[in-house]
């Protein structure tokens, strides 16, 4: 046991120290999203009532929690980014000649990533009756869970993507190409209802809507009806619990593969 | 550890061809060649990052391929990039990788500590590994590569960007760690200084095995003393000394090159032979350089160098 969880430890760890030591991080993690709440809820609130919720709901508040799924998103995209620095840089050389799995490896790059998201997933929950949003105690408790486990979900995504290239110009064309319209599609910004069909396919098919069903249902845990057309917080939970193990495992495959 | 047969292609590139040897508990041995001689390949396959396409490594007894982790606990590896996190301290760059070999607690701090002290970088235990220059950034890798006390030490150019005086330090420190800790130490290096330091060197040009022994072997079998001739028509002397003196003078970057017992005597006689197409004579002893150039008719650092005038 011991010769796993050191490793995953220190690894993880060290993402978060790194972290603490570049502001500009935080700013990219944090106050970027914030940026787009405010232009976003601010310029849509007037021309868009969201459909499938009731009568009176805001678009601010209808986008907050989409916003908490960015943040989540792109602390999963900037702790993947170091990945592929820790490649160009050579400290990954030193990881990988130790006796420590390549699955153990990753491991601790996604809970590093993982940690780094939900504690800023936490700081926006602070602003959420900026929203209009009451938050019990019950919703919280459960809506942290639910961020770790779409954190998760999307750092492995990332390290999917990052174990296989080794530039971070084309890392970000991909996080362009794939993680932002997972984002677009998945019902933070606008709900299925009503949508095209195609539109509505692609929107079941991304693994992220159901990552975010779970977010809207723990926020507005005991009432339903205000986290709108969604699927049920139990079959979110499950399908976004399993799109992680999948993640998780084509990860580490990636790693496994990835020659230093 | 045991190299048999070992060899490796990338695509139809073949970088290694069939390299063979054995190194020794306790041994210094250097792999000396060119850049694209194959000993960044041949690195990266003994510290187990890259699987070769044929043949066979044991290290410890160990299969390299079918027991990697077997053979990763007792090995130490300094890269010629840094494998340092910057943003970290020294000391916590030494604990980050104590876990990763399992150590923890008081052990690694103590541990970690005394390689601090030994190599003369206690001072600088807190500080930033972004704040410190390029030589004691290199001694930073060594501790790192001593934390977990590793029985073979792999270094890919150790001494590469070092000014001679930290090269120096850097060499007492590895004969330290020999004499002290029984570490065998197996070096890559294009460095004459640094090959001629090893017990035992390996030429590799063109991904073979080209000459394997100690230094003082290596240079006895080139016979003497070799000399170098620069000459305003170095091809037209080369044929008269070939006829003169029934010799064989190879002709590298424009000047030839003669190996021969009792040079200061042959510099005489090449004097008063042609006296008016002879710019300079030199003679000395062989150096690792000319074995190289004896087995392979070329300078070690032939591109780098200059295009073919004199060097």
């Amino acid at each position: 046991m011991r010769g796993v969880v050191l490793p995953v430890m220190t690894l993880c760890w060290r993402e978060i120290v790194r972290f603490r030591r570049q502001r500009s991080r935080l700013v990219g993690a944090f106050v970027q999203p914030l940026v787009f709440w405010l232009l976003l809820g601010g310029g849509l609130r007037a021309s868009f009532q969201p459909p499938g919720t009731p009568p009176g709901t805001s678009y601010v508040e209808y986008v907050y929690p989409g916003i908490i799924a960015m943040v989540l998103l792109f602390t999963a995209i900037f702790s993947t980014i170091s990945v592929v620095e820790d490649r160009r840089e050579g400290f990954l050389q030193g990881v990988l000649v130790a006796p420590v799995a390549r699955s153990s490896i990753v491991l601790g790059q996604v809970l590093g990533g993982t940690t780094l998201a939900v504690v800023q997933g936490i700081l926006f929950l602070v602003l959420a009756p900026a929203a209009g949003l009451s938050l019990t105690v019950a919703s919280v408790l459960s809506v942290v869970p639910v961020m770790f486990l779409v954190s998760f979900g999307l750092t492995s995504l990332g390290l999917v993507i990052a174990w296989r290239l080794d530039s971070t110009q084309g890392f970000h064309a991909i996080m362009n190409l794939i993680l932002l319209p997972m984002w677009v599609l998945s019902g933070a910004f606008f709900p299925i209802t009503g949508v095209p069909a195609w539109l509505g396919w692609a929107m079941r098919l991304n693994p992220l809507t159901y990552g975010m069903a779970a977010l809207r249902r723990s926020l507005y845990l005991g009432n339903p009806l205000a986290a709108g057309a969604v699927p049920g917080l139990a079959s979110a939970l499950g399908i976004t619990l399993v799109f992680c193990l999948l993640a998780f495992i084509a990860a580490a495959d990636a790693a496994r593969r990835s020659a230093a | 550890m045991e190299v048999e047969g070992l060899h490796h292609h990338y695509g139809s590139r073949e970088a290694l061809a069939g390299i063979s040897l054995e190194i020794s508990r306790g041994e210094i041995f250097g792999l000396l060649g060119p850049n694209g001689g194959g000993k960044t390949t041949l690195f990266k396959i003994l510290s187990t990052l890259m699987s070769a396409t044929g043949g066979i490594v044991r290290v410890f007894g160990h299969d390299l391929v079918r027991e990697p982790d077997a053979i990763r606990r007792h090995l130490g590896v300094v890269f010629q990039h840094p494998s340092l996190d910057s943003k970290l301290t020294v000391m916590e760059n030494l604990q980050h990788h104590g876990h990763l070999y399992g150590l923890r607690g008081t052990a690694l701090h103590t541990r970690a500590e005394a390689l601090l002290e030994r190599l003369d970088l206690d001072e600088r235990a807190h500080d930033r590994v972004e704040t410190l220059s390029g030589g004691l950034r290199r001694r930073v890798e060594l501790a790192k590569a001593l934390v977990h006390q590793p029985d073979l030490l792999l270094l890919d150019e150790p001494s590469s960007g070092l000014d001679p005086g930290a090269r120096r330090d850097f060499t007492n420190h590895l004969g330290q760690l020999r004499e002290q800790d029984g570490v065998t130490v197996v070096l890559t290096t294009h460095i004459l200084d640094e090959a001629e330091r090893c017990d035992r060197v390996g030429i590799l040009h063109r991904g073979k095995l080209v000459a394997l022994g100690t230094p003082d072997d290596l240079k006895a079998r080139l016979g003497g003393d070799v000399v170098v001739v620069q000459a305003m028509n170095p091809h037209g002397l080369q044929v008269k000394l070939r006829e003169r003196f029934g010799c064989e003078p190879a002709l590298v970057d424009g000047s030839l090159r003669v190996e021969r017992p009792r040079g200061h005597e042959f510099v005489r006689e090449i004097v008063d032979a042609f006296p008016g197409e002879v710019q300079s004579v030199t003679f000395g002893k062989p150096t690792l350089e000319d074995v190289f150039i004896h087995l392979t008719g070329r300078r070690l650092w032939g591109e780098e160098m200059n295009g073919g005038g004199a060097a």
